[in-house]
């Protein structure tokens, strides 16, 4: 790839860092609740826009009866410190916008897995995907009020779940429980790499 | 009798997909950037003392995202400012950086952050 870069550290304001974090899960898992808990800033949407791009055509001109439609993506920010920024990017809810997460996933420090008991296999799909591709993960159950609140260990059976891979109950609505899902994330990206970080 | 289904082109659409748009008018049909890259989290600069209202064939979207970028700014977060799609917004900064105007850091892609940067995000996440 033809990247454009110039080096940090020139002159000039200094780049930040910006590490990539999704947050996926099945439809009405609580994506959006968690990046909206975690944000600083209220989250922002963005779009990506399914074309005929996505078969290779690489102009629109001349095909004005091929339609577009877009796909919102939420995403909210961290910031760590002035050099270094956490971006939380919710993945498209629906199966047949994956190729979209391909981009997302690309560079991506991790990502959290949503699981709501009620509708487990639909997170089964996002699992496969992170499993697939050795994108280090770690399983969120969110507890919804009133839900049924199962043993973790049978979600984790019911999941097939490497014994590796961290499981957090969690509420998305909560900010201090969705950081400690983040946090347990880092924490397993650090330990897969053989470097812990140790516990302040 | 059932209605004929539908062609390949209409599988995406439905209330889940979004309204139907055509948001690459503003960039005369073209779908892909001159340049590859634009990552999400790349971060976007305009070139030190650049003056967008002296160029010619720029859109008002083009200088919004140059007076955007006089300080370090991630392509999502133009994406989001400018309430265009991110695929639109590539488009542009392409035309931009072709011009010189803008300068892109793209987020490096060997690895993982180092072990100081992890631990640096652990203890950042804790104080929230």
């Amino acid at each position: 790839m033809d990247y454009v870069r110039s080096d940090r550290g020139s002159s000039g304001p200094r780049l930040p860092l910006a590490l990539k974090i999704l947050i996926a899960g099945g439809f009405g898992a609580g994506k959006t609740t968690l990046v909206s808990a975690l944000s600083e800033v209220r989250p922002l949407q963005t779009e990506e826009v399914l074309t005929s791009v996505s078969i290779g055509t690489d102009d629109l001109s001349g095909v004005e009866a091929k339609t577009t439609t877009t796909v919102a993506m939420d995403f909210g920010r961290i910031t760590i410190n002035e050099d270094l920024q956490v971006y939380l990017f919710g993945t498209p809810g629906q199966d047949r916008f994956w190729f979209l997460w391909d981009e997302l996933a690309f560079g991506a420090l991790g990502a959290v897995v949503l699981a709501d008991t009620r509708r487990l296999a639909d997170c089964f799909p996002s699992i496969d995907y992170f499993e697939q591709r050795g994108i280090p993960f770690v399983v969120g159950v969110n507890c919804f009020d009133g839900s049924r609140r199962f043993g973790i260990e049978a979600v984790r059976q019911a999941l097939d779940l490497d014994p590796e891979v961290p499981m957090v109950l969690c509420d998305a609505r909560d900010r201090q429980s969705a950081k400690l899902v983040l946090i347990s994330l880092v924490e397993h990206v650090a330990r897969q790499r053989g470097e812990p970080v140790p516990v302040a | 009798m059932r209605a004929e289904p539908p062609g390949p082109q209409h599988e995406w659409l439905d209330g889940a997909a979004g309204p139907v748009v055509r948001p690459y008018t503003l960039t005369g049909g073209r779908v892909r950037p001159a340049v590859d890259g634009f990552d999400l989290v790349a971060f976007v600069l305009a070139g030190p003392g650049v003056a967008p209202s002296g160029q010619r064939g720029l859109q008002p979207e083009h200088r919004r995202l140059v007076e955007l970028a006089r300080r370090p700014v991630a392509v999502a977060d133009l994406a989001a400012a400018l309430d265009l799609a991110v695929g639109v917004v590539r488009v542009l900064l392409g035309d931009l950086l072709a011009r010189g105007l803008v300068l892109v850091h793209e987020p490096p892609t060997a690895g993982l952050p180092d072990n100081d940067i992890l631990k640096a995000v652990v203890s950042g996440l804790r104080a929230l």
